[in-house]
Parts: C-alpha cells; sequence; structure tokens
C-alpha cells in the first residue's frame, strides 16, 4: 500500500503540472514557426515577432495597457497595504466586519457583475462636476484599483498576522510615534509583500478583459480588447508571438522577485538568529 | 494658542488611526458598494433610447412634484422567459462540475506538494503558482491551439492512428470544462496546499501504528482536517465560474447557456441596461451564501494561500 502510494503521487503530481504546462509550452513552440498555418511545423522562423512589432494599433494598445497597468497597481498597492494594515492591527472599530468583507469580496465577485456597477457608477456621475464626461484611462484605472487593491489587502494581511507585534510593541513602548512605527519598523518587514501585492496587481490589470471592456470607452482599446477581438477570428500567428513576449515577461519578473525574496528572507533570519544568540551570550 | 486644542470638540479632530481607516473604506464605499446600489436602482428602471437606455426612477416635475416610475417587469421577464432560468441552472452546474473536477485534480497535487521535501516544495509552488501570473487570456488562447479539428490534440491521436477523423472538441462543453478547470487550478491548489502543509503527521503515524491502513488513516485524518481549505478552494472557484464569460465564449459553444453570457449580450448587444441590471442583481443573489460563506473561511485559510 505505502509501496504504490510512494509511486502513485509523483505520476498523479506530474500529469497535473503536465496539464498546466503543455498548453503554455505549445503556444511559445509555435510563436517560432515559419508556416502561417498554425499546427504545420515549416521551420524555426521569427519572423511573427517582425510581423507584431510592425502593427501600431497592437503596440498602441500594448503602450496603454502597460499605463493603465502601472498606475493602477501603484494606487491599488497603496490603498490595500491601508486596508491590510487596518485589518490586521487596528483591532475593533466601527465598520470593520464592512470593511473586511468588501475587501475580499472582489476577489471572488463575477467580473460581469463588477464590470457592469462600475459602468453604471459613472454613467449615473457623468453630470457631476470632476467626473471625466468620456470613459477611458481614469475609469479603467479606478475600476482595476478595485478589483486589484483586494488582492494586495489580502497578502499584506496575511502576512501582517503571521508577524507578531512585538517589534512594534516595543517601539511603541520606547516612545515611538504610531506613524514612525509604520515607517522604520512594519513598512521594511511587509516590504515583500508589498511588492508582490504590486505585481499581482500589475499582471492582473494588465490581462483584464472583462471589466475593460464594461469600464472603457467606445475609442479605448487595451491590449486584451484586441486580443480577445483577433481570437474570436482564430488562432493567428501574431498572438502566438505575443502571447511568448507575455508569458516570458512575466515569468522573469515573477521568477526573479521570488528568488530575491528567498534570498531576503534568508538573511533575515540570519540577522534574527545572530541577534538572539549575541542576547543570550551577554 | 496651547488652549486651541482643547477648544476643538473631539470630534472634529481627525487622528491618524482614523484617517487610515478611512481611506480604503471611502474608496470601497464608493466604487464597491454605492455602484450595488445604483445596479439595484437601475433593475427597476424601464428601458428607453437614449442616453443613458433608462428611465430614471425619480423626476421633480414643472409642478415640483415628485414623480415615481417603478417597475418590477425586468424581474418578471426574468421569471417568464425560460431562457434565464436555464442559464442560471446551466452556469451552476458548470461551476459545480466544474469545481468538483478541479477538486480531484488539486487535491492530489496539493498533497503531494506539501508532502515533498522543502527544497522541491518551493519549486513546485512557484510552478503553480507561474501560470496562475501569466495572462488568463493567453492561457484559453492556448487551448484553441491544442482543441481545433487540426489542432495538436487530433493531429498527434491522427498521426499515432488512433483516430481517421478528427474529433470535434472546440465549440463543445468539454472544450469549455478543460477552459475552466485549467485557468482555476491555481485557486484549488493553493488554499489545499496552505491548509496541508500545517499538518501534524505525528498523528498519522500514530493511527499507522494502531494499526489503521494509510488510507483508513488518510480518510478519517487527513480529508476531515483538510475540510476548510476544500471549502475555501471550493469556493474560489464556484463563485467566479458561476459568472464566467471569457471560456464560454471562446472555447464553449453558442448552445451552452452561461448566465455571464447572457448578461453581457443583454448589455452590449441588446442594450437592455435594465434587464442586465436584473440579471447582475439575480446572480448577486444567487451567490450570497456561497460569498458568505468564502468570506468566513478566507480569514482563516485562502489568506496565507494567495502569496507564495
Amino acid at each position: 500500500m505505502n509501496h504504490t502510494r510512494s509511486r502513485l503521487l509523483p505520476a498523479l503530481l506530474a500529469m497535473g503540472f503536465a496539464f498546466l504546462y503543455i498548453p503554455i509550452i505549445s503556444v511559445i513552440v509555435y510563436s517560432f514557426n515559419n508556416s502561417r498555418l498554425v499546427t504545420v511545423w515549416g521551420g524555426f522562423s521569427t519572423r511573427w515577432y517582425g510581423a507584431l512589432l510592425a502593427d501600431h494599433r497592437m503596440l498602441e494598445a500594448a503602450w496603454l495597457s502597460l499605463r493603465i497597468a502601472a498606475v493602477s497597481a501603484t494606487l491599488a498597492a497603496i490603498l490595500g497595504t491601508l486596508a491590510g494594515l487596518v485589518l490586521a492591527r487596528f483591532g475593533q472599530f466601527r465598520g470593520r466586519t464592512t470593511l473586511s468583507g468588501m475587501a475580499s469580496a472582489p476577489l471572488v465577485m463575477p467580473e460581469v457583475i463588477t464590470g457592469l456597477s462600475l459602468l453604471l457608477l459613472f454613467v449615473a456621475f457623468a453630470p457631476l462636476p470632476f467626473v471625466p464626461d468620456e470613459r477611458g484611462f481614469t475609469t479603467i484605472v479606478i475600476a482595476h484599483v478595485t478589483l486589484t487593491m483586494a488582492y494586495v489587502a489580502v497578502i499584506v494581511q496575511s502576512r501582517l498576522s503571521s508577524l507578531d507585534e512585538s517589534l512594534e510593541e516595543a517601539a511603541m513602548d520606547l516612545g515611538a510615534r504610531p506613524a514612525w512605527v509604520f515607517i522604520l519598523i512594519t513598512l521594511p518587514i511587509i516590504a515583500p509583500a508589498i511588492a508582490s501585492g504590486w505585481l499581482l496587481a500589475f499582471t492582473l490589470s494588465l490581462d483584464d478583459l472583462v471589466i475593460t471592456t464594461f469600464t472603457a470607452g467606445p475609442s479605448t482599446t487595451t491590449l486584451p480588447m484586441m486580443i480577445f477581438s483577433k481570437v474570436r477570428l482564430g488562432v493567428t500567428p501574431e498572438i502566438n508571438a505575443l502571447a511568448t513576449l507575455m508569458i516570458t515577461l512575466v515569468a522573469v519578473l515573477v521568477v526573479a522577485a521570488s528568488v530575491l525574496m528567498a534570498r531576503k528572507e534568508k538573511s533575515r533570519e540570519r540577522d534574527v538568529h545572530l541577534a538572539q544568540s549575541t542576547g543570550s551570550a551577554l | 494658542m496651547v488652549q486651541t486644542s482643547n477648544l476643538l470638540p473631539h470630534r472634529f479632530v481627525i487622528s491618524g488611526r482614523r484617517l487610515v481607516i478611512a481611506v480604503p473604506c471611502v474608496w470601497l464605499l464608493l466604487f464597491f458598494l454605492v455602484p450595488f446600489l445604483i445596479v439595484l436602482k437601475i433593475s427597476f428602471a424601464h428601458t428607453r433610447l437614449g442616453v443613458p437606455p433608462y428611465t430614471p426612477l425619480w423626476e421633480w416635475t414643472s409642478q415640483h412634484t415628485l414623480h415615481l416610475s417603478v417597475t418590477a417587469a425586468n424581474y418578471l421577464f426574468l421569471a417568464r422567459e425560460s431562457l434565464y432560468l436555464e442559464a442560471f441552472l446551466s452556469s451552476i452546474k458548470v461551476a459545480f462540475i466544474s469545481t468538483c473536477c478541479c477538486l480531484l485534480v488539486a487535491y492530489p497535487m496539493a498533497y503531494g506538494i506539501a508532502r515533498s521535501s522543502a527544497r522541491w516544495r518551493n519549486v513546485m509552488l512557484l510552478l503553480v503558482v507561474l501560470p496562475f501570473w501569466t495572462s488568463f487570456l493567453v492561457r484559453v488562447y492556448a487551448w484553441i491551439g491544442l482543441l481545433r479539428n487540426n489542432g495538436l490534440i487530433n493531429n498527434a491521436l491522427m498521426g499515432l492512428g488512433v483516430i481517421h477523423e478528427p474529433l470535434v472538441m472546440m465549440q463543445t462543453d468539454f472544450a469549455m470544462y478543460i477552459g475552466i478547470i485549467y485557468s482555476y487550478l491555481p485557486f484549488m491548489i493553493l488554499p489545499l496546499y496552505s491548509n496541508l502543509e500545517k499538518h501534524d503527521l505525528t498523528l498519522l503515524e500514530a493511527a499507522v501504528n494502531l494499526g489503521a491502513t494509510p488510507f483508513k488513516a488518510f480518510l478519517q485524518i487527513t480529508l476531515p482536517l483538510s475540510l476548510p481549505g476544500i471549502i475555501a478552494g471550493s469556493m474560489l472557484v464556484f463563485i467566479p465560474a458561476v459568472g464566467e464569460f471569457v471560456i464560454p465564449r471562446l472555447l464553449g459553444g453558442n448552445e451552452t447557456l452561461m448566465i455571464g453570457r447572457v448578461l453581457w449580450d443583454e448589455f452590449f448587444n441588446n442594450r437592455n441596461w435594465p434587464e442586465a441590471s436584473a440579471v447582475a442583481m439575480t446572480l448577486l443573489l444567487v451567490l450570497v451564501l456561497p460569498i458568505m460563506i468564502f468570506q468566513r473561511y478566507q480569514a482563516r485559510e485562502a489568506g496565507a494561500g494567495l502569496h507564495h
């Protein structure tokens, strides 16, 4: 029994990973296919990358999506960190349940509902001053921040609740003001969590189709909207090339970030260890 | 000057603590809660041709009287047209079956990862998380290349002589299920893993020492202990899957009714905003219970699983 299970589990794991990666690998391989027929191998070529770089509408959409993602990830990182901090460290206050509900509901809310409700909000408030008349960059950013700050909040909150508060309490006892305690103690500890939150918000924003389609004006086209309209007409080699570029970009960012964080974590643990052993030696 | 702060009533002094609480609260109230109230409002309005394509619920007439115009017609239409009921039922069925399949694939994977050596565990976790970070649209698109009539799977099977005619997989329920399971799999693996990783293995050893078979020990110890992870993961898959739009649109057939698609068509193609709002409100009502279950478990389980 034990023997069969020890072989069954790796086999199931391997099948699971094959399921996760075969589609992605096939896209990457076929992006270097010389043939226009997507499924016939016509030799190695990078011509579709050239075609992609010559497609001005595609480049414009990509540039717009990158700008939207950068702005909304930054705002989401700030707001999400505040929400996570409040939920993990502020104890009980009036409205805590509401905030915790509102901060986690966007994680599971079907996108068609979120998208529709935000669009109707923008339409209803359009006559008011300070509200952009035309939907586009600003409305998309607001929608993406609302969606992605929930992810940042969850990450920051879980990071904070896994750390004990003794360092922060010690600083308070020594007379530091709460704002300084946050900047000098809490922020450096949760910086990796905020960074991965930012990265996740960035990729989610870069990728979002449904909420963006609802909140974009008629003259705005983001990269996912462009891809969606092309994919509906069928698989094209240019999209394979674009997909490969997107996958590579994200994979490099995520792998680099996690290697960096693992190294940071290790050196932090070493410091703590060192401090403890010095403490006991004294 | 020193006295001024004492002269101010306490509630007018904005403390830093209150400000920190207020900023995310105000943002979410304005852009998450208020929009739902507006959807609710418009779901009771009449459709009209114009901008915006719905009638106001209340209006001050020239005689300074309030004119109310509220209609339940959108909801009555939902109840009367069998299309909507079918779409709701079929969405719930699709989401339920996908959740079960995700669980079946994810559980052994999460279990295997949690029981591996620390070194392998981190590599495998990264491998699980990586597809979740890469574009969702690109991953759904990748399946089109595999499942088409002249796609990779059919070519391989015909090349091996297993089949002579290509299997029709695109634009079928099969393709849609594959797409949903594939896209949501990491959401199931991560909460399960973060639960399974915390288990005390001495419990299993004790059970085996007392004569239980490993399988029985798994059924009676590991499985019940992992229930919070199962529930958190299932909710993370089930709730968004009910309203899924992109996957049924790209991989599913025209005859597959999904409520997300119905809402989208109602809004963009028919330009019937009040009807789309009524669909959204009903969908929300259907999902209230699962969302509440998710929120109860989220704080305990999924929170730790979403980051690596």
